[in-house]
């Protein structure tokens, strides 16, 4: 498409049963009942000139650009206030209105820089649309009286500039940071004349202000106040092409803005379901890590990771892996080898690599990051619901009236959801957050918890069964619910355990440290208000009872009938951006695509006449178990897609004695990512925007990814895997992934009416999409569940392994942050380590002054696997007893501290909970030395080798 | 701390079986081993087949050694039930 900016309507969608139908400028219109006269105009291609209202902000009023005439009615209304009537009949061009609105669009030019030539938003400038609309051809005012023309600019965020000068004061920024952000960082000081846009207090900067960088301020700014430096660098876009975001599982949907070749913008697309044209820092600011230094674009290969690389050509780097990968088959069968997908490629992608894997190596050795986040998800939800999909769509929080929030940060994991929740917070939905650490929902500009249970990390289970005892034994069961679509005696069973004295929350109070007084409020006040929703995320997974929490929270939601229709269900809080598709496209080592077991015979005929191939009929091995066999010799080759294991993955040294052992580690990837330090060949990658492909979000939605760029390394991610599978002799053909996503759907009930087609018509198809649900499934369970009835699962607490005692007193849990991403390979490549330039330990005031430790000062963290060094943060956010950290910088390797204990059920890693010691220190651990060594070493490039092309 | 790979083993094991306790000693058994069945690669399940039942809780070496005698176990939740070949209702996303 060429450029064109999006379509702007004015003011917000209303949703109304009702309709009204008026006349404007002699046409009739339709709209539904509470829609403005602004939107009506706009729906039949009659744009009234506007500068304070946009659609996705409340109207507002101020600029008066916007006069109407109405029969019948005195003066000239604003049009983006006046709501629509039956009958009414309305005029927008009249020679009186003309004559107003030059009249204001002149004050407002008046104070304004008249130097649009050689301003970067020239020609892309609502201002300047508005004049050129309005007809103004000169201002009578001159600029010799007082204006705000020598207002210097602020620079200080790395993405936008703020230059005063340039503003109208039509608050559309300051409403942005409110009403769609949440975040409330900009006000605006002084009235009339004087007033002015300000982030935060008078001395602040973006930068030091509360400003998260979301973005959305710069995307409603009608002028060039606000604007992306990279627009002033590059240019103005001349082309946009839709595509998602590959950072989380949110699913965001951007135009890429283009100029030529060169990415100029990201701008969230008001038509993404997903998002409805928000984003946060991630998505729309942090893609430069495309072009950075650090990408390797050329494949690389070394007999032994001793050894510096060697850059070869793409047809060596893929006959040594083949050979490779031959002889080790010949001499230890194909069991020796196996892969990890990516859930930050496309489901194509991923497809094609566990088809490599099982059809190709000849093994079923082939896992997914997945394993080390939502896997418990999986097997919880699996076994009450009968599927293991989120329950609702993101839409459906408009409807919560009490959200429970455990162990998730929906505002610095999934920011864009987080807004969205908050939305409905400041509305008056009630909030429960249970949490070690006081998230920053808990207290947040007009918004409170009514319940903050700061719970001991570990201790989930307790502390659900708790509030289910509250529920049961003070009979505020939903029974009819349970009735119609539970199984009754399970319940009953279910009943009987947690009515038990030893699991009241005054018992339990002993375990969780939370007061039973709370519990007993919080578990009341999610049974009786209303719509209940419960939010979790990686802090319910990430434990040894991982499992057994998520069927805890299922319990919960049976019990009050909070399942199958708007406002209510369980909803997990995905991490990657393709972590759902990774799982349909078969990534787990037990299951073919489509979660259809790897014994049952059919389906492996189904592949194995489709592939040409014959398959073994058992389950290969977990990532964990592929590294314990590896270094007992029965686990030799690995090729890695898009996953840096050694830095994500528990138990870091574990993790290096595996990888070490093998003889072939093919890392894939945009960098010398950390599990490239033990590997052998390198193929470099792509990234999201130099492929086609599709990802599936949290909702089950599949969205296209398109290609905006060519790939620097030559070849997209599908292409590399495919020349892999070529020199295997496996003679792939695909030309498009439109045909990988054919034989996905042909192989996949689930996926049966999904193609590319489709896609590019639709935008977004959330599956099943097949003869039953022609056009998919947006809420689940809505008439019973997928499965037969629901099932209450008695979940008895069971303490975890990992205990604190005289030497390891401290619990650590682990999270993560709003600007990076994970283990931070894009986001630390990317101006977002301003906001993040190193991990940090927080620390309770009281444990620190126990330690003798100040804010800022240097610590050893150490845990009975390893220790490594990193700086505290003295705060009251994590209770006394709990240290909290992020894992985003491999100089820190949080993981070398975390164990390889895990779910139950999943093998899932706890990552939430490690005892810990944490004493003063001078400098980094043995361990960060000798790895930082190692890892410059293993980066070694010989620089006298030429490329081979 | 990660010991030798058959100390994962039972502990892995231990674990699934201890978290089952609830359920009853012989239904708690049947769940194990159906769980072990389903999700663990045949050499894991061999290595433990042949560790003579070590340290291992007595529902977890129970159902080891009903696997080993060859016995293939009933589903016992629904975790370890999958779609049929062209069906649609079950998944297990991660
Ligand atoms: S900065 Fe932009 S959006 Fe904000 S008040 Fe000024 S002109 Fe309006
Ligand atoms: S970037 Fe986002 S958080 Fe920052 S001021 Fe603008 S709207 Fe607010
Ligand atoms: S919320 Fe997630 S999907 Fe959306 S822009 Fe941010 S990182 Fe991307
Ligand atoms: S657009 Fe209506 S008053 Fe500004």
């Amino acid at each position: 498409m060429g450029y064109e900016r999006q379509k702007d309507f004015g003011t917000p969608r209303v949703k109304s049963e009702k309709h009204v139908t008026l006349t404007i400028d002699g046409r009739a219109v339709t709209v539904p009942e509470g829609t403005t006269v602004m939107r009506a105009a706009s729906e039949i291609g009659s744009s009234i000139p506007k500068l304070c209202a946009t659609d996705n902000l409340k109207q507002f009023g101020s600029c008066r650009l916007c006069l109407v005439e109405i029969e019948g009615a005195r003066g000239t209304p604003a049009s983006c206030t006046t709501p629509a009537a039956e009958g009414m009949v309305v005029k927008t061009q009249t020679p009186r209105l003309d004559k107003l609105r030059k009249g204001v669009m002149e004050l407002y030019i008046s104070d304004h820089p008249l130097d649009c030539l050689t301003c970067s938003a020239n020609n892309d400038c609502e201002l300047q649309d508005q004049a050129a609309a309005v007809g103004l051809r000169d201002v009578r005012y001159g600029y010799e009286g007082a204006n705000h023309l020598a207002e210097p600019t602020d620079h200080s965020n790395p993405y936008f500039d703020f230059d005063p000068s340039k503003c109208i004061v039509c608050s559309r920024c300051v409403r942005a940071c409110d009403e769609v952000q949440g975040t409330f960082a900009l006000t605006i000081d002084g009235r009339g004349f004087g007033s002015e846009v300000s982030a935060g207090q008078t001395l602040d900067n973006f930068m030091s202000s509360e400003c998260v960088s979301c973005g959305a301020c710069v995307q409603a700014c009608p002028t060039a106040t606000l604007q992306e430096k990279s627009v002033k660098k590059i240019g103005k876009p001349e082309r946009a092409v839709v595509t998602t975001c590959a950072y989380c599982g949110v699913g965001c949907t951007f135009r890429a803005e283009m100029r030529g070749e060169q990415l100029v913008r990201m701008v969230p697309y008001k038509d993404g379901k997903a998002n409805r044209g928000h984003s946060c820092v991630k998505g729309r600011f942090a893609w430069g890590y495309a072009n950075h230094q650090d990408r390797i674009t050329r494949p690389m290969v070394r007999d032994n990771i001793d050894q510096p690389w060697r850059e070869v050509s793409w047809e060596e780097a893929l006959s040594f892996s083949a050979n490779k990968l031959n002889q080790i088959k010949r001499d230890h069968g194909a069991r020796a080898l196996g892969g990890i997908t990516s859930s930050r490629c496309t489901n194509e992608e991923t497809f094609l690599v566990q088809k490599l894997i099982r059809g190709g190596f000849g093994s079923n050795n082939v896992d997914t990051c997945a394993r080390v986040c939502h896997s418990p998800t999986g097997y919880g939800l699996k076994t009450t619901f009968g599927t293991s999909a989120g329950t609702q769509d993101f839409d459906s929080v408009e409807d919560s009236d009490v959200i429970l929030v455990i162990g998730a940060n929906p505002t610095d994991g999934h920011p864009v959801f987080g807004s969205r929740m908050k939305q409905r917070l400041r509305q008056g939905a009630k909030l429960i957050v249970i949490d070690p650490r006081r998230i920053d929902l808990v207290k947040s500009p007009h918004i409170k918890a009514a319940h903050h249970l700061p719970l001991q990390p570990g201790t989930n289970v307790a502390l659900l069964t708790a509030m289910a005892h509250v529920i049961v034994s003070e009979g505020l069961a939903d029974e009819e619910f349970i009735r119609t679509r539970c199984d009754w005696d399970e319940y009953q069973d279910w009943a009987r355990f947690v009515s038990q004295d030893k699991n009241s929350p005054e018992v339990l109070e002993g375990v969780t440290r939370v007061p039973a007084q709370s519990v007993r409020e919080a578990a009341r006040l999610y049974a009786t208000g209303g719509n209940g929703a419960i939010y979790y995320g990686l802090g319910v997974t990430e434990h040894s009872q991982g499992s057994s929490t998520v069927m805890a929270i299922a319990n919960l939601a049976m019990v009050t009938g909070n399942i199958g229709r708007k406002g209510v269900g369980v909803n997990p809080l995905r991490g990657q951006n393709n972590v759902q598709g990774a799982c349909d496209m078969g990534s787990f080592p037990h299951e073919l695509p489509g979660y259809r077991h790897i014994s049952d015979a059919d389906t492996r005929a189904l592949f194995e006449k489709d592939w040409g191939v014959t398959l073994d009929p058992d389950p290969g091995f977990r990532i964990n178990n592929m590294l314990d066999a590896a270094v007992d010799g029965e686990f030799r080759a690995i090729y890695i897609q898009g996953e840096d294991i050694l830095q994500s993955d528990p138990n870091t040294q574990h993790v290096a004695a595996g990888l070490e052992a093998m003889e072939l580690v093919i890392v894939h990837d945009l960098f010398l990512n950390e599990t490239a330090n033990y590997a052998h060949v390198f193929l470099p990658g792509s990234t999201f925007l130099e492929k086609n492909g599709t990802f599936t979000n949290a909702e089950r939605r599949i969205q296209p990814v398109r290609k905006v760029m060519e790939p620097a390394n030559g070849m997209e991610d599908w292409e590399v895997t495919q020349a892999l599978a070529n020199a295997l002799g496996l003679g792939w053909s695909y030309t498009h992934p439109s045909e990988i996503l054919d034989e996905i759907a042909r192989l996949t009930p689930s996926f049966a009416g999904v193609s590319w087609d489709r896609l590019e018509r639709e935008d977004s198809l959330q599956w099943p999409v097949n003869e039953e649900f022609p056009d998919g499934a947006p809420v689940m369970h809505v008439d019973g569940f997928v499965r037969g009835k629901g099932k209450f699962v008695v979940t008895d607490y069971v303490p975890t392994d990992e205990k604190t005692g005289p030497r390891f007193p401290l619990l650590l849990t682990t999270g993560r942050i709003l600007s990076q991403y994970n283990v931070g390979a894009q986001t630390r490549r990317t101006a977002n380590v301003e906001w993040h330039p190193e991990d940090l330990l927080e620390m309770h005031p009281s444990d620190a002054e126990n330690r003798g430790l100040n804010d800022g000062d240097w610590t050893t963290l150490k845990s009975r696997t390893g220790e490594t060094t990193l700086r505290v943060k003295v705060t009251d956010r994590v209770a006394p007893g709990v240290v909290y950290t992020t894992f985003h910088h491999p100089a820190t390797q949080a993981n070398v501290v975390t164990t390889d204990f895990s779910d139950w059920a999943t093998n899932c890693p706890e990552y939430k909970v490690t005892a810990v010691q944490v004493m003063p220190s001078n400098g980094p651990s043995d361990w960060q030395e000798e790895y930082t060594d190692l890892s410059q070493k293993s980066r070694r490039i010989a620089g006298e080798m030429e490329p081979a092309e | 701390m990660s010991g030798s790979t058959i100390e994962t083993l039972r502990r892995m094991a231990n674990q699934i079986a201890r978290n089952f306790e609830i359920m009853g000693h012989v239904d708690a058994v049947e769940a194990t081993a159906d769980h072990i069945n389903m999700f663990w690669d045949p050499r894991m399940k061999k290595q433990i087949f042949g560790d003579g039942g070590q340290d291992l809780s007595p529902i977890a070496k129970a159902a080891i050694e009903e696997l080993a005698q060859g016995e293939i176990p009933a589903h016992q939740t629904r975790a370890t039930e999958f779609n049929a070949v062209d069906d649609i209702g079950q998944s297990d996303a991660g």
